[in-house]
């Protein structure tokens, strides 16, 4: 296991948006439960479980900018370049199973469920070709 | 690339982690380097050149040296 003080940074900002998101999914799971909420409103609290998700692809790209130690840094890289193609090949493939009906619709924010698993890929495939799974 | 790392760190009795402490990077990317699984960068390598008071020729052999036949 790796541990720089970059990573270290990076996971306690992904623990707090994950708490984050969390709070924000229950929050507007209740709101609408309930329909305590419409208009421009109701879409500022649905939009609201994004916002940690988008605030862990900033964090990301903020950990690629501190990480000082190069050698991690290609494992991250890489790890990314795997999930961001397997998320978009996902994603290109299922929209067009979906255009001619051959698969159920799935909601669009599963794809970046696939790119958080494209990590793991990533990590596998490091793991395999360099000896090191990186992050 | 080939190197003489795992070489000139025995030398010194440093281990793996003494010379990456010596380097400010991981343990990891020290044994990388020294297995030839990464190339460093230019600044690292001049970093790990000055570290033992070598030219980088010195350390990491040229692969179109290497593979030209001429070391």
């Amino acid at each position: 296991m790796i541990h720089t003080s970059a990573l270290k940074r990076y996971n306690w900002r992904v623990i707090w948006l994950s708490l984050a998101y969390a709070a924000f999914l229950l929050a507007a799971i209740y709101t609408f439960k309930h329909h305590l909420l419409s208009g421009p409103a109701a879409i500022a609290v649905a939009a609201l479980p994004a916002l940690p998700i988008i605030g862990i692809f900033f964090a990301m790209g903020r950990y690629l900018l501190e990480e000082q130690d190069e050698y991690v840094r290609m494992l991250m890289v890489r790890q990314v370049l795997w999930a961001s193609g397997f998320a978009l090949s996902f994603a290109t493939m299922w929209g067009f199973l979906e255009s001619f009906d051959v698969v159920g619709r799935i909601d669009s924010y599963y794809i970046a469920v696939i790119w958080f698993g494209g990590l793991g890929i990533g990590s596998l495939i490091n793991k395999l070709t360099v000896g090191d799974g990186g992050c | 690339m080939e190197n003489r790392l795992r070489l000139l760190r025995a030398e010194r009795k440093w281990s793996q982690q003494d010379l990456a402490d010596r380097l400010e990077v991981s343990r990891q990317s020290v044994n990388a380097i020294e297995t030839g699984k990464y190339d460093p960068s230019l600044p690292l390598a001049f970093r790990l050149a000055e570290l033992f008071g070598l030219s980088i020729e010195e350390i990491f052999v040229s692969p179109s040296r290497r593979s030209s036949g001429a070391i």
